[in-house]
């Protein structure tokens, strides 16, 4: 297992529906992302647990990619992963967000 | 459109068998109450391990329920997840809701945690009889991807009723488990068809050991539930020896029985072969009163 920590910031503030919002689930080729409101000096915190090791440039990609879309501030992201692929990863980001913010999921 | 309950993950089937935003989740994700031995053994854990419990309503009533999530290791049961659900039980016994509900899904023992999944398994026996001897009534629902076995398997028996669908299925050793152990010619668990009319909610239902079939619906488990609210079990002595004595006959009546379908026959099920392809409603017309 490899433990990956990004840290984002210029994020806008938040108002989120939830305190905190989670999507998909801990089995294989997928994962799990729990989304939080957290006050972190306007920064968006990410941590992955991921089984699948040597994958941070591409982590790296997916999340730049990720926080373009949803620059969010004061937000910590912690995801659990057993290899998802990196279409799976956004997918999954993009629908605990959609929870978290009010959307649909 | 209806909603699949096979298809749906553990938090989909909760918002849609009790009442809308009626459950209120304990120890939720955000808690980080996670497996202590998975890490150790270098593998993800998830923040709720594989069990979703809390309180909410089901039509209007108080119940406490559960929900074990199969695409997490199988819904299997390691030492957190068992505390979280011996933890809802023993909670019953204080804030006496109208019912508890079990979303079952599971293989049974979470084998990493070995010693500490099986005490925790002892433990959730325990409790759902603690919880029954109060006059709470257990109701299970089972129509997961995963099914429910192992030690799931007799928790699941040791409740008031199941409820199941077709594709829920039901038993102590798993199909794989069976081939493994006994080889491809007892029990060939590639054919999905003799595994289904085996270990399937059908004839788990004519055997008398799941209360209700339903269709593969998450509208029809939650309507099952309700109905299943009114029920009084018979706790008594007397219907315990009566329970025992037809287990007993069951060995007697169907022990030379090759296939569930020669069981079905021996029921008195006219072209019991048919009995796969019906739909929930029409099997439980043609199979009613002949039951074992």
């Amino acid at each position: 297992m490899e433990t990956l920590k990004f840290e984002y910031r210029g994020g806008r503030p938040c108002n989120p529906a939830q305190a905190s919002a989670l999507a998909g689930v801990v089995g294989s080729g997928n994962l799990e992302i729990l989304v939080e409101q957290e006050p972190l000096n306007g920064a968006c915190a990410v941590e992955v647990v991921t089984a699948a090791v040597g994958f941070g440039a591409i982590w790296q990609a997916v999340l730049d990619d990720f926080f373009a879309r949803h620059p969010l501030a004061d937000v910590r992201i912690s995801i659990n992963d057993v290899g998802a692929t990196p279409a799976v990863v956004s997918l999954r980001l993009d629908q605990a967000v959609n929870a978290f913010l009010g959307g649909t999921a | 459109m209806t909603q699949s309950y096979y298809e749906a993950s553990a938090r989909e089937r909760l918002a849609a068998v009790l009442d809308p935003s009626s459950f209120q989740e304990i120890l939720p994700p955000s808690a980080r109450v996670t497996s202590p031995h998975l890490r150790q053994l270098d593998t993800p854990a998830a923040f709720d391990d594989g069990i979703i419990v809390g309180e909410g309503r089901l039509d209007g009533q108080p119940v406490l329920a559960a929900a074990q999530e199969g695409g997490f290791m199988g819904g299997a049961v390691g030492e957190v997840h068992g505390a979280k659900l011996v933890g809802l039980l023993e909670r019953a016994l204080d804030t006496r809701p109208t019912a508890v509900l079990l979303l079952v899904e599971s293989g049974g023992v979470r084998l990493h945690e070995a010693n500490a999944g099986l005490i925790a398994v002892s433990e959730v026996m325990r409790a759902v009889l603690a919880v029954r001897g109060a006059g709470i009534p257990v109701i299970v629902l089972d129509g997961g991807q995963f099914g429910c076995f192992g030690g799931m398997g007799i928790v699941a028996r040791l409740c008031d009723t199941v409820i199941i669908s077709e594709e829920g299925r039901l038993g102590l050793s798993g199909p794989e488990v069976i081939e493994t152990t006994c080889g491809v010619e007892e029990f060939d668990s590639r054919d999905r068809a003799l595994v289904w009319r085996t270990v399937g909610g059908k004839h788990r239902t004519l055997l008398g050991e799941a209360g209700e079939l339903v269709a593969d619906a998450t509208a029809a488990f939650r309507a099952a539930a309700i109905r299943a609210l009114a029920l009084t079990p018979d706790l008594s002595l007397e219907a315990l020896e009566r329970e025992h004595a037809a287990l007993g006959q069951r060995i007697e009546r169907f022990g030379d029985c090759h296939d569930a379908v020669d069981i079905w026959r021996a029921l008195g099920i006219e072209a019991p072969e048919r009995l796969p392809l019906l739909e929930a409603a029409d099997f439980n017309t043609i199979t009613a009163g002949k039951r074992a």
